[in-house]
Formats: structure tokens, C-alpha cells, sequence
């Protein structure tokens, strides 16, 4: 080869490389760019919420000043909810409703998940993909035939109503993912299963589960928030306090005809979200593992 | 340990496609018979059948004397090495071995009696603590080896159990599983699409195509006595060479067997009787690349000279492979690494017609 050729050879590959550089660069700029405004649209708020509950009420309405700063930073308002009963009881009756509901979703989740991808029986397909129709239809259309439901078995203004209706939103999703992940479980692994001397509970219970947790907790997760921070259904079932949950118990104590108890609301809301963060912190590894699991598993 | 019987089992998928079509098959207590064939022959499924993960349309499966066409997997005492090691990947190696043991409630003390024997037989002590993603493919074949002699079936039932390996390991593999059996003597069906495996892994090879089994016997009878073109194509690397060719009349008062115009080979005498019947017939000549080889100027009766032009060399260290077309037909001789031969020469081989086969060109049929 000659060393003509070789030079241009060389700026060839140089010119090249530039141009990728070049690329990276505008990539990286835009994803700069993407995230700045992500990180406005969804953490402004939170610190605005932040910001409030640290104010005094009198501070609150002085109008007068930087919103966006607190002079007299005070925990009065989460003194308050702490201490007060009513809040006291959402808190619980939500701990109580969401605990129920993830143990219920999950149950009926995960045995739907496995005989529908696993036992292989007439029509389990188009059970599938039944299910997950079942997930497109929107609450709001329910809520007036299953008020109706509810009040026929005495339900109404009883917390327990909503242990029997948020499975309703939350089982099809939970089984969608839950299908998926079982699907990605190579069919080899029941079969040694089932030649070891296992019968379909036991391969279940000692091989599914555990080799399926992140889908579970993916799964645990989307049924946590679906109960935890529903809003219409209680808003319409439920009306004394001590039967209400942390959504609506937090406007109708806090939100007195057109009086706005701003920094309890926020305070509320802050106190509110803590099991949700705590959660999602502890388990985001898990969830983000068990959504994309399907994808690159054969 | 038990003998395994296949009768006239049929396999019919939804759609009406036939994957088995009423095989038989004796299996003898100890025995290692290894089911080979092309994709899609049936054996995978028929191998399934006799596990009892595939259902059976027709016919019968016995298992030490009893029919278990509707006896659950678990209730059938075999056990099952898979391709793709099927080992639970969340449980310890000591955990994969022991969990067949632990649902059928053995001991405590057994169950570790059990496992820590098979650890030894298999070399993999060392790696009973172990999750089964921090082990190689090899290390995983042997744990689910040693999940299937820990439960000392009836039955080993092995699917393609090597195919995932490279080269290499896979023949280290291939010996450690005949040792295994060597030690344990439990009647295995092995299936495999690899014929040197099955060759040299097998007490009986059934070789499968289409459904059906085309011939069972030993490695050198299927080798040496294949009864179809199918069979005599399938076992043996490189395959056997195969030429239309016609029986006609030779010189003095003998038989022949012209390929092409140019190319007439005398039939050894020995054979000329079981040959005389299909003089004029369209015949098929097979005969296998180490059956072709440099000319030697002392040849032996049997022996015969082709010159054909050289097509491809390929150099293999102990042996050269040579390859030619005849009439547009490949074949391929196997000739001494020392033999002059080169793209495009007329090169000189010997015939040694002494092994050479004759089939039906229409039915394939060996005669």
C-alpha cells in the first residue's frame, strides 16, 4: 500500500470520528435539554408542596414575598395532621385498604398468570388478551353499575367496599404483567419440575414465585398505587370520616366550603406520598427489571 | 432400572400432522439406545412421550412392565437431562440436585448422602453452594446430570443434552456421560441429531426420519450394514458418496456398474450374486469417502481405479479430504495428507469396491 493511500486512509477515519463526535455531542445536548425540562414539569411541584408545608398559615395568605421561599419555616402543620384523629384514621383505613388489596390483587394475579401462560387449556389465548381489554376500560364508566353492586351488598360508606373494587383495576394489569413474565420462564424449567415429582401448585409456589419476583414486585407495585392513590372510587362510596381514606379524607377535613387549609393540604400530600417513595425507592431496581423482562428474555 | 417398550405410538398434532407414526421399540434393561436423526424426525417427540410431557394419540409406552400412557411424569420414575440444562436458577447446585428428593420426602440425611455421591461421580463437589449463573455450560450439564442420578430412576432420558456446548467440551462431555453410565447402568434414551454422538455414545442407534424408524442396531451395523440410502447418508462424517449408476454385464462373465459414460466399476465377484437381480435397474452406488483413497499400484481383488478431476482439497491434518463431481454428482475421497492433489489435476484414486453398497434408486432400499 502506498503512503498515499495510507494518509488518506488515515483522514478518512479521522473525518469520520469527528463526525461521530460531532453526533454524540447534539445527542448529549438533547438529552440535556429533555431532562431539564422533565425535571421541571415533575420536581416543581413536589418542592412547591415542600415549600408550603413549612409555612405558617399567616404566611401563607401575606402574599408578600418570594412564594418560593420560606421566612419562618415551621412544622406546625404536620404537628397538626399527626395529632389529629380523623387524619389518623385515613392513614389507617388506607394501610388497611392497600395491604388487602395487593394481597388480593397479587393472589388472583399471579394463579390467572399462571394457568392462562402455563396450562396450555382451550381458549387460554384469547383469555389473555381478554384480560388485558378488560384493563382499557376506564373507571369512571364502572363506578355507576358497581355503585349499584355494592349498595345490593350493603357496602356502601364501608371502607371494605374498596378491597372488592380495586382489584377490578387492579387484577387485569397485575395478570398482563404477570403473563409476560411467567411467558419469559423457559418451559424446560416446569417440565424438570414436573419430572422431579412437583404437581402445578408446588411449581408455582417453589419455582414461579421465586424466579418471577421482580415481575411480582413490579406486579406488588402497580396494585400498591392503584390503591393508594385512587380518588374517584372512594369520592363516590364513601362519606362519614371515620370510614375515609387518606385521597379523599385529606379534602374533605382540609378543604372547609371555599377555605383552603393550604399548608395542612401540602403537609397532608407530603405525608401521604412517603410510603410510595419509601416503596419505590427500595423496589425501583425490581420494577424497572420485572417491566422490561420480557423483552430481551427468549 | 427397567425396560422401556415403545408400541405402534402415534403422535398426531392439532391440524392433523403426524410427528410420529406408530413406532416400535424395545429398550433392554441397562441399555443405551440413542434416538438420531434429522429436525423434525419425530425423536425429540417421541423421547417427550415416553417422559410423558407429550401426550400419546396411539399406541402404548411401557416402563418396567407396566403401560404408562396415563401415568403423570412425576409417577413414572424417570428422570430428564435437557438441552438447555433446565436447572432452577435460584436455588444452590446442592438445592437442584436435592429438590426431587425433598418432594418425595426422602431423609435429610439421605438426601445428602445422595447428592454428595453424585458430586463425586460427576467431579462437582466444589460446587454445591453454588447458583447455577455463576457455573459454566459444562459445570450446568453435570448438575443436571446429577439432578437425574441423585433420584436413581428407572430411566435417564437425555434431549440433546450437548448442543449447547462448544466443541470442545462436548466431546469431554460425551465421555463423561458414558462413564456415568458405565457406573450407574440405568437404561437411558439419549436423543441427539449429531450421528457421531449417537455413534459413540450408543449400545443400539435408532436412527428416525419422517416420523418412522428407519433402522435400529449397533454404531458398526448401521455403519457397515445400513439397509436404506437414508441411513447409509445419515451415519458417517463426511457422508457416504452417492452416484446414480446402472448394473449391466461386465467383463468376463461379471457384473459392472456403469456411473457415466466414462466411468464403469466391475462389481467384486462375492457380490455379483446378490447384485445379478437388478441388472438394467436404475441403481444408486454408495460408497463412503474412506472407501476412496490414493491409487496403489498393488491392489487388492475388489479393488478398482477411478481417475476423476479434482474439485476442492481440503487439508485436515491426519487426512485430506478431496472432493470431485462425477456427472454433477459430489463426492468426496478421503486420501493421505502425504498425496499430491490439486484444484482442477485428473487425480488417480482406488475404489475398494468391497465395501461398496447398492440401493433402489426409487424406494432407497438397500440391497
Amino acid at each position: 500500500m502506498s503512503a498515499t493511500t495510507l494518509e488518506h486512509g488515515r483522514k478518512v477515519a479521522a473525518s469520520r470520528k469527528t463526525s461521530l463526535h460531532r453526533q454524540r455531542l447534539w445527542a448529549l445536548w438533547g438529552s440535556y435539554i429533555a431532562l431539564a425540562v422533565f425535571v421541571v414539569i415533575f420536581l416543581v411541584p413536589p418542592f412547591y408542596t415542600l415549600i408550603t408545608s413549612l409555612k405558617s398559615s399567616a404566611e401563607i395568605s401575606a402574599q408578600s414575598g418570594s412564594p418560593w421561599l420560606v421566612h419562618h419555616p415551621t412544622l406546625e402543620n404536620f404537628w397538626y395532621l399527626i395529632t389529629y384523629p380523623n387524619f389518623q384514621t385515613y392513614y389507617l383505613n388506607s394501610v388497611i385498604v392497600t395491604v388487602l388489596v395487593v394481597v388480593v390483587s397479587m393472589t388472583i394475579s399471579i394463579l390467572a398468570a399462571f394457568s392462562l401462560s402455563r396450562m396450555g387449556f382451550w381458549g387460554s389465548q384469547s383469555l389473555s388478551t381478554g384480560v388485558f381489554l378488560t384493563y382499557l376500560v376506564p373507571p369512571s364508566l364502572l363506578f355507576i353499575p358497581l355503585f349499584q353492586i355494592i349498595g345490593k351488598i350493603g357496602l356502601i360508606n364501608n371502607f371494605w367496599c374498596l378491597v372488592i373494587l380495586y382489584p377490578t383495576l387492579a387484577v387485569p394489569f397485575c395478570t398482563w404483567i404477570m403473563i409476560g413474565y411467567f411467558s419469559s420462564i423457559p418451559k424446560e424449567l416446569d417440565e424438570a419440575a414436573l419430572i422431579d415429582g412437583a404437581n402445578y401448585l408446588q411449581i408455582l409456589w417453589k419455582i414461579f414465585i421465586p424466579v418471577a419476583m421482580p415481575g411480582i414486585i413490579a406486579a406488588t407495585i402497580f396494585a400498591f398505587t392503584v390503591s393508594w392513590g385512587a380518588f374517584l372510587y372512594p369520592l363516590a362510596y364513601l362519606y362519614t370520616s371515620h370510614e375515609m381514606v387518606l385521597t379523599v379524607g385529606i379534602i374533605s377535613d382540609l378543604i372547609r366550603g371555599d377555605v383552603f387549609q393550604w399548608g395542612k393540604i401540602m403537609a397532608a400530600c407530603l405525608l401521604a406520598s412517603l410510603p410510595p417513595i419509601v416503596i419505590y425507592a427500595f423496589l425501583m431496581d425490581y420494577y424497572v427489571a420485572g417491566l422490561t423482562a420480557g423483552a430481551t428474555k427468549g | 432400572m427397567a425396560e422401556v417398550s415403545v408400541r405402534k405410538v402415534v403422535k398426531e398434532y392439532d391440524g392433523g400432522v403426524q410427528a410420529v407414526k406408530g413406532i416400535d421399540l424395545d429398550i433392554a434393561d441397562h441399555e443405551f439406545v440413542v434416538l438420531v436423526g434429522p429436525s423434525g424426525c419425530g425423536k425429540s417427540t417421541t423421547l417427550r412421550m415416553i417422559a410423558g410431557l407429550e401426550e400419546i394419540t396411539g399406541g402404548e409406552i411401557w416402563i418396567d412392565g407396566d403401560v404408562v400412557n396415563d401415568v403423570p411424569p412425576r409417577d413414572r420414575d424417570i428422570a430428564m437431562v435437557f438441552q438447555n440444562y433446565a436447572l432452577y436458577p435460584h436455588m444452590s447446585v446442592f438445592d437442584n440436585m436435592a429438590f426431587g428428593l425433598k418432594l418425595r420426602k426422602f431423609p435429610k440425611d439421605e438426601i445428602k448422602r445422595r447428592v454428595d455421591e453424585a458430586a463425586r461421580i460427576l467431579d462437582i463437589v466444589p460446587l454445591l453452594d453454588r447458583k447455577p449463573r455463576a457455573l459454566s455450560g459444562g459445570q450446568r450439564q453435570r448438575v443436571a446430570m446429577g439432578r437425574a442420578i441423585v433420584r436413581n430412576p428407572k430411566v435417564f432420558l437425555f434431549d440433546e443434552p450437548l448442543s449447547n456446548l462448544d466443541a470442545k467440551l462436548r466431546v469431554q462431555m460425551r465421555t463423561e456421560i458414558k462413564k456415568v453410565h458405565q457406573t450407574v447402568r440405568t437404561t437411558t434414551v439419549y436423543v441427539t441429531h449429531d450421528q457421531i454422538e449417537a455413534m459413540t455414545l450408543a449400545d443400539r442407534v435408532v436412527v428416525m426420519n419422517h416420523g418412522v424408524i428407519e433402522q435400529v442396531g449397533t454404531p458398526n451395523d448401521l455403519y457397515h450394514h445400513p439397509t436404506t440410502r437414508f441411513v447409509a447418508g445419515f451415519i458417517g462424517s463426511p457422508a457416504m458418496n452417492f452416484l446414480p449408476c446402472r448394473v449391466q454385464d461386465g467383463a468376463n462373465g461379471g457384473l459392472a456398474v456403469r456411473v457415466t459414460d466414462t466411468l464403469t466399476v466391475p462389481i467384486p465377484a462375492a457380490r455379483a450374486d446378490r447384485y445379478g437381480a437388478f441388472k438394467g435397474k436404475e441403481m444408486v452406488l454408495g460408497i463412503r469417502p474412506e472407501h476412496l483413497f490414493e491409487y496403489h499400484e498393488q491392489g487388492k481383488p475388489g479393488w478398482t481405479r477411478v481417475d476423476l478431476p479434482v474439485d476442492v482439497v481440503e487439508p485436515m491434518g491426519m487426512e485430506t479430504m478431496v472432493h470431485f463431481f462425477v456427472d454433477g454428482a459430489p463426492v468426496c475421497a478421503r486420501v493421505d495428507p502425504a498425496t499430491h492433489a490439486a484444484p482442477g489435476e485428473l487425480m488417480p484414486l482406488t475404489a475398494d469396491l468391497n465395501q461398496m453398497h447398492l440401493m433402489e434408486a426409487d424406494t432407497g432400499k438397500v440391497v
